[in-house]
This record gives C-alpha cells, structure tokens and sequence, in this order.
C-alpha cells in the first residue's frame, strides 16, 4: 500500500456501493459529523468491545433479578441479603442458610451443578453475598453515572455556553466561580460536601452523587466555553445572526452543536471515572448505607482483611473486577471518540 | 425625494489594547429603491465594517459604532432594539457572505438552514417553507433543487453554496440585500456566473443592492454607482460611468492603473500603489491617501479634505482632484478606452 492510499480514511471514503448506502442514510437521519462518529465508534475494534462491556453491564443490570433474585417479593433489592451476623467471610461455594434468593433460576443448576443456594463468590465480613452484591452493583454503578454524568454536564453547559457566547463580565463572573471550584482537590472536596450532607439526607446515592457534581460540572463549563469562543467566530454564525437569529437559537442551534463534541468525548470517559470516584467514597465509608448494592462498598468490607488477603481475596477480586471492566468499557468508548475527533488523526487508522 | 436607505456620518471604532481603530470614519451614502451601489476598497479600507454597522453586527466589545444615523423606513436603525433589529435582518435587509465554504453551518442541511429566517420572518409553517426553499434553489439555478434541501453544506461545490448562499437572502423578499464580496472566494468562471445571477435576480425582484468588493472590474457591469473607501473615509462617489471616464481622485485612478485591461490597444504597465495602507491606529488628521499620492501637496498634509461635488453626483473628497481627472483623461485617450 502507498502512502497516499494508506492516508484515505475508510471511514470517510465508503468502499462500496453498500457502504455507501448506509452512509447516506445515517447521514441524512443525524447530520455529517454525528454520521461518522457513530460510524467510527461501530467500525473501530477498541469501541466496539467498549460497546461490548457497555452492553453487557447494561443486560446484567436489566436482568438482575432472573440472575440473582431477592430473598423475598418484599426485600428492598438495594441490600445486599446477609447470611447471618458472623464477622468471618465464607469462601465461594459455601452453603447459603439465610436470606438465600426466593427460588433457583433456570440457569442456576446447569451451570454449577447445585441443586440449592450458595455464596458463588462468597461473603464479605457480616456475611453480605457478594454475588449479589456485584450484580446488583451495576445497576447502582449506571444509575450514579447517569444522574452524576448527565448533570453536571447539563450545568457545565449551560453555564460554559453563557459565559462562551456572552463574554466581557458575564464570562469574567462564571469563570470565577469555576475556579473557585476547581480550587478544591476534587476528591477531597466532594468527599467533605459529601459528609456534610450525609447527617442532612441521610444515608443514600445522594450525598455522594449531589457532592460530585457539584465538583464535577465545572470540567465541561470549562472545556464547552473554550469551544464555543471558537465556533461563535465562525462565519455561518454571523450568517444566521444576519438572517435575524435570536441568541438562543444561535447557542442551540448553530454554536453548541458544532462545539460538543470535545465534550462528549470527556462525557463519555466521566461515564466510568465517576463510577471510580463515587466507590472511593463508598469505600472511605461515605455516602450509601452499610449493605448498599455497590461495588466501592463491597470493595470496603475487605478492609479489615487487608493484611490476609490470600485468603480473603474473593471480597475484592469480584467487585474489584466489575469496577475495572466497566471503567475500562468507557474508556475504550471514549478513547475512541477522541481519535475520532482529533483533527491531527483524521483519516488516519 | 426620500432614500431607501440613509447613512449618515456612520462612524466605528474598536477600542482595543494597542489602541482606537478608526475602521469607519463618519461616511455618508444614500440608497434608492432598486438601485445597486458598488462599494470598493483595498483590505481593511472599512467598507465591510462599514456593512456590519448598518447591519448591527458589530461585535461589541471591541467594536463600536460611535456616530452617525442609519435611517430606513423613517427609522433609525442604530437606535432599534436588539429585538426590534433581528426583525430587520434577514427580512428587510439581507446579507450574502464572502465565503461560502464557511458561511453555512456544517452539521444542519440546507433545507434547515433555508427554512430558519423564513419560519421566523414570514410566520409559515415548515412545509410551506421547504416548498419555498425549493422554488428558490431553482431560482438561483441549482438543479434538482427539492431533492438537495435535505444534503449537508459539504455535499455542494464552492460555487453551489454560494448559491444556496443568495437563495438564503432573498428567502424573506428583502427590499436590500448587502453582498460581501461574494465572488472573492470564487474561481473567476464562477465568479462571472454569481454576478450575472445577482444581476437577473435584481431586476426580476427589484430589490437594492450593495456590493461590496475590492475589484473595480466586477462591479462594473452590475452597479449603478460607486463609492470608493479608503482608510474608513468614502474618497470619490459616482455613477458607474462617470467614476470610470472622469476618475477625480489619485487613489480610484490608482486602483484603475493597476487593472489589467484585456482590450487595451496598447501594451500598457500595470502600475501598482506605492506605499502601505495607513495605520488605522493613528487619528487621521491629514488626506489619509497623502502618504501614497503622487499628487499630494503641502495643503493634503494640513488638512483632510471633505467630500466635494466636482460634476453632477460625483463627489471627491481631494484638494487636487482636478490634476487626478487630467491624467486620468489622458490615460484614457492613450489606452483607447474612451467611450
């Protein structure tokens, strides 16, 4: 292959009348840029198992229930079922006497060959059940990155679109705010806004989830303002503002959707570094209730382990592992966006 | 008799940190219904900025506009509302940009962006739009134009999007349209094609033009008068054929000299400008052109000549215009181009 070949993107250039075809139709449906993202994200062999893991967190979490069902039709299936009050953790495969799920999956016997309950992977100490702890984790882990990602990006956005589009003091004023925020270690200060809340709303997702946005939007106000002081230059801006465009519509429809992009890209890694964030705040104690559905809580209960660990290992190798494919599945996704998006990596594979 | 379109001693500044930058420096034109006014000048001679201010498109900060009135329609556009100005645009006055490969929004199709001004101007509903959008893309002769509102700008060639360009202006029926230089992005093929199009557009439509542009050649055959700008200052206005027959300023003979002529009888030197464009920086106290004119006398470093009548509706704004209109009559004479 030449060189001049080897520079002609496959995802731009449609090698066949197929191709082609399909091209057209996503393009005409979500515009150009959207057209090949989507297609470079589908087509790139990292995204795609990104998009793999993704999926799967997601049918595990949708399927929780045929998976590991709740003790009873009552059980609030955000608690982890304890087998008992015993500070010691059973091994895997120990026999489940207590709390045991309602009744036996049909996937159950054939695959572990077990007629009844056991811990597949073991307690941790006060004998909570990890497997369900970890399958039920996933829900735990998208809902906190839905609401935490999702809101701070909403903040970030409208407050990085005012302060890019408006400038002069309204810019000078938002900027500042951020800064004060991001003058706190992130962590450090979600971790202390999260134990001010904790007394006040009691022990749940929230105060942790409200903590990390608070320290989290200012990230995308940031980067969505640098953007946007870029692309509100441009020429078809000025044209639309010359056809008698409102500055609403120009932000909504011509500022922001050419600016975004760098945004999702951060969006999507934060998918998965917030899931990060919010377990290290399970983990120092902060936040949900002893016996929450989440893997940074679990991960926790191996603490007074720490030094026996040979033995213990299951309490962290299985939430561990969960933690690690799902930040790991956002991180393809949003590495590949990136790529995708870097100007100095167009068409290049 | 009353103007279109009114501009009087419009003047804008930018306040920046190396200093004021007089970009316009109080000029004064007037527009009549139907009529098409050709504005010319070198780069950063004022005369886009001069548009922009008429128009409200000054950014601001840094820009703005610091004196003068825009009347039309009895009113004076410096003085609307923010609101009250974004009924104007796009509605009354028009605006086409230079650069089509970067004056239409990337990720909406054409048929969004030709719909917007028109659901937003003349109250209809998307349908009734889209037709329109479609009826207008013919207009300006793009083929298959139903079938193009829904590709992306990247989709059409330069050319095409300029014309998508001007369909875009006329879609509200504005009683102006203001083109930026419109064909400077262009090859010249093309260039010839979009001025024969605005050209048939304007009688059919009877709108007013202004056209801006830094080629005395283009606007020849489409305007019917001229301002030259130079340095924010209008330095000779005219019809079309008595600017070109009795040029009466050194800088409009100036820029004729350095145009090629391709019927010339004779073989002729292009003569370039000597010299640089003056430092808008600096407060203009003399004739701005003094510095590169030929003609300039110990009076044009004294005082900054104002506009003069030196013929029925032909103003300059020279101390030595008559010494300009001699020599520009016998450059006339020996290149054969009187006519």
């Amino acid at each position: 292959m030449t060189a001049s070949t080897k520079s002609v993107s496959p995802a731009t250039i449609p090698l066949n009348e197929q191709d082609l075809q399909e091209q057209r139709w996503l393009e005409r449906l979500v515009g150009p840029e959207w057209a090949r993202l989507i297609k470079g994200v589908l087509t790139n062999p990292l995204s795609v198992t990104g998009l793999v893991i993704i999926l799967g967190f997601i049918l595990i979490a949708a399927f929780a229930p045929i998976i590991v069902p709740p003790p009873n039709a009552t059980w609030d299936t955000t608690l982890i079922p304890r087998d008992g009050f015993g500070p010691e953790p059973k091994a895997p495969g120990s026999e489940w006497v207590r709390n045991a799920p309602g009744e036996i999956p049909f996937w159950y016997t054939p695959l572990t060959g077990r007629e009844e309950w056991v811990h597949l992977w073991g307690t941790a100490s006060g004998q909570y059940d990890i497997f369900y702890g970890v399958i039920w984790g996933s829900r735990t882990a998208l809902m906190i990155g839905g609401i935490v990602v999702l809101s701070s990006a909403i903040i970030g956005i409208f407050v990085g679109s005012l302060a890019g589009y408006y400038g002069g003091w309204v810019d000078e004023i938002l900027m500042r705010v951020v800064e004060v925020f991001i003058a706190f270690p992130f962590l450090v200060g979600a971790l202390i806004l999260a134990s001010i809340l904790v007394p006040k709303l009691g022990r749940s997702i929230w105060p942790a989830s409200i903590a990390l946005i608070v320290f989290g939007w200012t990230g995308y106000a940031r980067l969505l303002r640098g953007d946007i002081l870029a692309t509100k230059e441009r020429d078809y801006v000025q044209a639309a503002q010359a056809a008698g465009a409102n500055d609403f519509h120009l932000i909504l429809r011509h500022i922001l959707p050419n600016a975004i992009f760098p945004t999702l890209v951060v969006l999507s890694l934060d998918m998965g570094a917030i899931v990060l964030s919010f377990a290290a705040l399970s983990f120092l104690g902060i936040g949900v209730q002893e016996g929450y559905t989440d893997w940074g809580q679990i991960v926790s209960f191996a603490r007074s382990y720490i030094f026996s660990l040979d033995r213990y290992w299951f309490i962290i190798v299985y939430p561990g592992l969960a933690l690690l494919l799902y930040g790991l599945g956002w991180n393809l996704v949003g590495d590949a966006l990136r790529d995708i998006l870097d100007p100095k990596l167009r068409g290049k594979r | 008799m009353t103007h279109l379109l009114e501009v009087r001693n419009l003047e804008t500044r930018f306040f920046t940190e190396e200093g004021i930058v007089h970009a316009v420096n109080g000029i004064t034109y007037t527009l009549n219904e139907g009529e098409s006014l050709g504005i010319v000048g070198e780069s950063g001679s004022g005369k886009s900025v001069g548009v922009l201010s008429v128009m409200g498109l000054i950014p601001n900060p840094p820009g703005r506009v610091t004196a003068g009135e825009v009347i039309y329609g009895g009113r004076d556009l410096l003085k609307l509302t923010p609101s009250e100005m974004r009924r104007v645009r796009g509605h009354e006055i028009a605006m086409v940009f230079q650069d089509p490969m970067t004056s239409l929004n990337p990720v909406l199709t054409i048929g969004r962006q030709m719909t917007e001004a028109m659901e937003l101007h003349l109250s209809i509903d998307h349908e009734t739009a889209m037709k329109r959008a479609a009826e207008l893309l013919s207009m300006v002769g793009l083929p298959n134009a139903a079938d193009r509102l829904n590709d992306y700008p990247h989709q059409f060639s330069g050319g095409q999007r300029q014309r998508v360009g001007i369909a875009m202006a006329l879609s509200c029926n504005p009683s102006i349209l203001i083109a930026d230089e419109p064909t400077t992005a262009l090859d010249v093929t093309i260039q010839a094609q979009i001025v024969d199009l605005v050209k048939r557009l304007k009688e059919k439509i009877g709108m007013a033009v202004i056209w801006i542009t830094h080629d005395l050649g283009v606007v020849a055959s489409l305007v019917e008068k001229v301002a030259v700008m130079y340095s924010g200052f209008i330095v000779e206005t005219a019809p079309v054929h008595e600017l070109y027959q009795n040029t009466s300023h050194p800088y409009t003979l100036g820029l004729l000299e350095s145009l090629p002529k391709v019927d010339a009888k004779t073989k002729q030197r292009l003569i370039p400008i000597q010299g640089l464009p003056p430092d808008l920086l600096k407060e203009p106290r003399h004739c701005p052109f003094a510095p590169r004119c030929r003609y300039a006398v110990d009076q044009c470093w004294e005082e900054n000549p104002s506009l003069k009548p030196v013929a029925p509706e032909h103003y300059s704004a020279c101390w030595r215009w008559e010494n300009a209109r001699q020599d520009a009559r016998q450059r006339m004479m020996t290149i054969g181009e009187v006519a």
